[in-house]
């Protein structure tokens, strides 16, 4: 049974304001019947140093990914995961983390392309439960198992391959990177040269707005007024646009596939979470150099 | 390859002695036992090398004394307990031992140590990257 929504008047601006809840809101649901709290964040240790009370720990590296393949974990290895951390099919989830959500983001992401219906993040994340003086706790994890079915994982709607890409082209296509990245005068995100690539720049006609600018100083998500300054009016989105975003392994961009799918509203809005990794490496793929988009390739 | 020295070595078998998600919390030991800077280094952000190649800003020093022991000096945020832990894992196992056995110590020892499982493969190159800046400033202190 889900959990009543956060009607807090700054998420009512959004086209689904269900998405986001504020600290005010989940302390005073904490305990919840039919609500589990994720933590999922950038550093593998921090929900161990601390922690809201009653929430588990799902880490998109070690328990999302499949440790064989570049994919995400099945369907068999998600049931047995979330069932595992007492999360039921029609449970709420609620999903926060360090770096303004951005591995958060990520989590519901991959929830969602199991068709989990009802998951959300906490406006802030870490950062700003912190700010407020909200209370962690270290008790260990102790979550009830409860069955979670196996339910097929459906990729199309929300993720992008490399061929679809290939064949999404003339369609907008965010570059959620560094300048730096996008131009590419490195291939490495600063700070992250372990995850380089063989070639540098972006993909032909791809539109630069770095993923952080959706998110205020305190890591909340910025207002509609200006996420829809940054988005149709600097990117030139629209209504009923097909959109493919990505950035390096796609973790970003899913800070980025949340603002405009949930808070923006636009449909069709898909992650590649191949992502530069993938794209910098692939073989007679179209790359441009430079500050600007460039043109869409011809079909090769 | 040479054998690790004697501390590092006994990091590593106590890591190994333990189930994967018992390693998290003995490297969240070694995060909080991270010592806090020596007071003639506190107020002196800028002798610090970042090493870029960790997720989380972690800043590096290293000090070859007179009698050619290595001193490992490393500062990283709490919000970077991972991080924290890699340097302290570090700053402990080389502790005391003289240059030439700091850079004889195997480049990809912190493949070795258990954690990749724990913390995922991306998330150990850090430490690696951490690994080799130590090495490089102590050649740098060598050969000045």
């Amino acid at each position: 049974m889900a959990v009543e929504v956060d009607t807090a008047a700054q998420f009512s601006q959004f086209a689904h304001p269900e998405r986001l809840v504020s600290g005010e809101w989940l302390e005073a649901h904490l305990g919840t019947p039919g609500l589990v709290v994720v933590e999922s964040d950038e550093d593998v240790l921090l929900y161990e140093t601390g922690h809201i009370p009653t929430a588990v720990k799902i880490d998109w590296h070690t328990d999302l990914n499949d440790p064989v393949e570049r994919d995400y974990i099945d369907s068999a290895a998600f049931a047995k995961l979330l069932g595992s951390k007492g999360i039921a099919r029609d449970t709420t989830v609620v999903i926060y983390g360090d770096k303004n959500n951005w591995w958060a983001a990520y989590a519901l992401w991959v929830f969602t392309l199991f068709g989990h219906e009802d998951v959300r993040l906490l406006d802030g994340g870490r950062a700003k439960w912190e700010a407020d003086g909200r209370a962690y706790t270290t008790d260990p994890e102790s979550a009830t198992a409860v069955d979670y079915p196996v339910v097929e994982r459906n990729d199309a709607p929300i993720r992008a391959y490399k061929d679809d890409v290939l064949a999404h082209l003339g369609n907008p296509l965010i570059d959620v990177r560094s300048p730096e990245e996008f131009s590419g005068e490195r291939t490495t995100a600063p700070a992250y040269p372990e995850e380089g690539t063989l070639r540098a720049g972006h993909i032909p006609s791809a539109v630069n707005i770095p993923w952080a600018k959706a998110a205020a100083e305190d890591g909340t998500f910025r207002p509609l007024d200006q996420l829809n300054a940054l988005y149709r009016d600097e990117a030139g989105l629209k209504d009923g646009d097909s959109i493919v975003a990505y950035c390096r392994i796609g973790e970003r961009s899913s800070h980025t596939w949340f603002v405009l799918t949930h808070l923006l509203g636009f449909e069709g809005v898909r992650n590649y979470d191949g992502s530069w990794t993938e794209w910098g490496s692939a073989v007679r793929v179209p790359i441009v150099k430079g500050a600007e988009p460039g043109d869409v390739p011809a079909a090769r | 390859m040479t054998d690790l020295p004697e501390q590092l070595a006994e990091i590593r078998d106590d890591f190994l002695g333990l189930a994967v998600k018992e390693r998290l919390q003995l490297l969240l030991e070694f995060s909080n036992e991270l010592p806090a800077l020596p007071e003639r280094y506190a107020d002196h952000p800028d002798l610090f090398e970042r090493v870029e190649e960790c997720q989380s800003p972690v800043f590096i020093f290293v000090e070859v004394d007179d009698a050619n022991i290595v001193h490992i000096f490393a500062m990283a945020p709490k919000e970077a307990p991972t991080t924290r832990g890699f340097a302290s894992i570090l700053a402990q196992g080389l502790a005391g031992l003289s240059a030439d056995e700091v850079l004889a110590v195997a480049d990809d020892f912190p493949q070795g140590l258990g954690l990749t499982e724990a913390v995922s493969p991306l998330r150990i190159r850090g430490m690696t990257a951490m690994l080799a800046r130590i090495k490089r400033q102590v050649r740098e202190k060598l050969s000045s």
